[in-house]
């Protein structure tokens, strides 16, 4: 075994410098390194929405018989939905608000669909801490705006589901969604 | 390890030298918590509560896995299969009453434990590294109460599942991704149900690890005491086993009557009724309070109901992140309690000022706590955040300015002088001969 050892003139133990054992070393430390690194990506991303809660699933909603100043819920990718037939006094309120007041500001427009702007679809989660607001419902609480009112830590929307008091820091969302026919929209 | 005075293992039999020679397990036992432990011979009752919430990790833990043999992680039927425990599982009512008090318990322990560490300085060094790994230790305790709840899939498990991952969202950017990398969804469903059970089963061992390295790092130093006072000599301890295990013993006794008192007679009292309502995710209830250990936090979290902006112009950090940046430093800060309070003196008992500001602390915890679980209206919002301000003043300024202006009050020499003295006043005022001061010993330092 020894003529072995001689016989790799390379392997020099007293050697000055970076040896060649510095270099491998590091070499497989580092790959194993970038390896190890590479091992938690999968166990870290498995935890991410699964295929089937991604499947982007859409819903049609028949909504002839909402009539103005009502509201249904309903769901959409297990997301609680509002779908609410605006009154055109609560349109009037809604654009009666100077825009550059508000904390998220947007107007009803850019809230709605061009010649359905009576249709507010907005997804039913606070953007606080994600609670159902109240005020879809017959004799719910509306809130001081006349809108949504979120019971868990007192955030109010008004008539175009925009943040008006409270914790709350954006609008509540607009899903993607489009009127297939008058009576039928589609989301998502 | 320990005192140079400590006592070493001495087989008493046979079997146990032949384990010992192979396996030294019973020299471990008997220098951690047995004869050969020396510990101050002054420690009051607050210093049961460290083996009292050991006791609970252990209840939590062999009632926890008997859970587990009945409970299906399924939003289908784990909301049956806990009523299923309830109703039809032999002694299963009490499995799960005894877990559901069980965290309770645990809480209430472990904050007096706190508060004991808080008032006797058991921070301050050479103890830093006890303190650190006890509020790791109270940090994963929070995550699995937390995760533990959402597991009967009621009404309140469901939405303070929801709330409390909502945190997450409120950071930017990266919020909304994180929350539904923790929920594996868009709201809490069936992945978030299922990784739940998986990490609450898993994060009791984890506090159990975390837990010998907290009684590790207490054996280096050893306890500290009531005077705050280091031991100065064999006349300063008294050997853990049969001193403390006898004190600790009679707390232990008094706390299982508390806890059973609670099990048997009032198991429901510090639930919440909306949790036997199975979980709805279109219908919130009108109240979504947390569990009561977690209401001082719940208190801070929503103190913040405005925008930090730039003079009103646009908004810096939003209420809501600020809230909840709030609520993470409230605990936070504590990590840093031992480098902000620089008086070398640790006992609360000879530091007037400190007394004051800690009776005041623990005051306006409580405050925090009754705001926490009232809704969210003034005067209560208002009160939570005057409550959050002075919480982070009494760590960030008074504690820091105390230590400074503070004159403390003349320290026992040991912790044998201070005992005696004790002992020599109560035998005065009974008309009794006092121990003699010619025994009284000398520091041995």
């Amino acid at each position: 075994m020894a003529t072995v050892e001689q016989a790799d003139p390379v392997l020099k133990e007293d050697g000055e410098g970076v040896r060649r054992r510095d270099f491998i070393n590091i070499a497989a430390l580092g790959v194993a390194g970038v390896g190890a690194t590479i091992a938690v990506i999968p166990l870290v991303n498995q935890m991410n929405p699964s295929a089937d809660v991604r499947a982007l699933s859409s819903v049609d909603i028949d909504i002839s018989s909402i009539q103005p100043g009502q509201a249904i819920k309903s769901t959409w990718r297990k997301q609680p939905i509002f779908v609410r037939n605006l009154t055109p006094k609560e349109i009037a309120e809604a654009n009666a608000v100077n825009v550059s007041t508000l904390r998220d500001p947007q107007t009803l427009a850019e809230r709605t669909e061009e010649g359905h702007e009576n249709w507010l679809i907005t997804l039913a989660v606070c953007t606080h801490l994600g609670c159902i607001p109240l005020g879809a419902g017959e004799g719910e609480n509306k809130g001081a705006f006349g809108g949504y009112f979120c019971p868990c830590h007192g955030s109010s929307y008004d008539t175009a589901a925009r943040i008006r008091q409270g914790p709350a820091p954006r609008n509540l969302e607009v899903p993607p969604y489009t009127f297939t026919s008058d009576t039928v929209v589609q989301i998502g | 390890m320990s005192f140079p005075w400590a006592k070493h293992y001495e087989p008493k039999n046979p079997a146990m030298r032949w384990i010992d020679e192979r396996l030294p397990l019973p020299r471990l036992v008997y220098s951690a918590v047995g004869a050969g432990y020396p510990v101050p011979r002054n420690l009051n009752y607050f210093w049961n509560f460290g083996v009292l919430a050991g006791v609970a990790l252990v209840v939590q833990i062999i009632t926890g896995v008997i859970l587990a043999m009945h409970y299906t992680a399924n939003i289908d039927t784990a909301f049956n299969s806990v009523e299923a425990i309830m109703r039809d599982v032999n002694s299963g009512w009490l499995m799960r009453y005894a877990h559901a008090n069980g965290a309770s318990f645990f809480f209430i322990v472990v904050y007096i434990h706190i508060f004991r560490g808080l008032f006797y300085g058991s921070y301050k060094a050479p103890r830093e590294m006890i303190w650190l790994l006890g509020l790791v230790i109270f940090l994963l305790m929070m995550a699995t109460a937390f995760m533990g709840y959402v597991l009967p899939w009621g009404q309140m498990s469901f939405w303070g599942a929801q709330v409390i991952t909502g945190f997450f969202s409120a950071i930017p950017v990266v919020g909304e991704p994180i929350r539904q990398w923790l929920l594996g969804g868009f709201v809490p469903d069936q992945a978030t149900l299922n990784r739940f059970f998986s990490l609450h089963y898993l994060l009791p061992f984890v506090i159990a690890g975390t837990i010998i390295l907290h009684i590790w790092a207490l054996h280096i130093p050893g306890s500290n005491n009531p005077t705050g006072v280091s031991v100065k000599g064999p006349q300063d301890t008294v050997p853990f086993h049969p001193y403390y295990t006898a004190k600790d013993g009679f707390g232990l006794g008094v706390f299982l009557i508390l806890f059973s008192f609670m099990v048997f007679f009032l198991p429901n009292a510090l639930g919440h009724a909306d949790n036997y309502i199975a979980a709805n995710p279109l219908s919130t209830p009108a109240h979504i309070v947390p569990e009561w250990y977690f209401w001082p936090f719940y208190a801070i979290l929503r103190a913040f109901t405005v925008d930090l902006s730039f003079f009103g112009l646009f908004t810096i950090v939003e209420a809501k992140l600020l809230g909840v940046i709030a609520m993470f430093a409230s605990i936070l800060i504590l990590f840093f309690l031992p480098w902000l309070d620089n008086s070398p003196v640790r006992s609360g008992n000879y530091r007037p000022k400190f007394k004051i500001a800690f009776i005041i602390l623990v005051l306006d915890v409580l405050v925090l706590g009754f705001c926490g679980q009232m809704p969210a209206e003034e005067p209560w919002v208002m009160l939570s955040q005057l409550a959050a301000a002075y919480y982070f003043a009494h760590f960030l300024i008074v504690l820091p300015l105390i230590s400074h202006f503070e004159k403390p009050l003349p320290l026992p020499g040991s912790i044998t002088e201070a005992v005696l003295n004790k002992h020599r006043i109560k035998g005065e005022r009974d008309a009794l001969p006092g121990m003699g001061s010619a025994t009284q010993p000398q520091p041995a330092e």
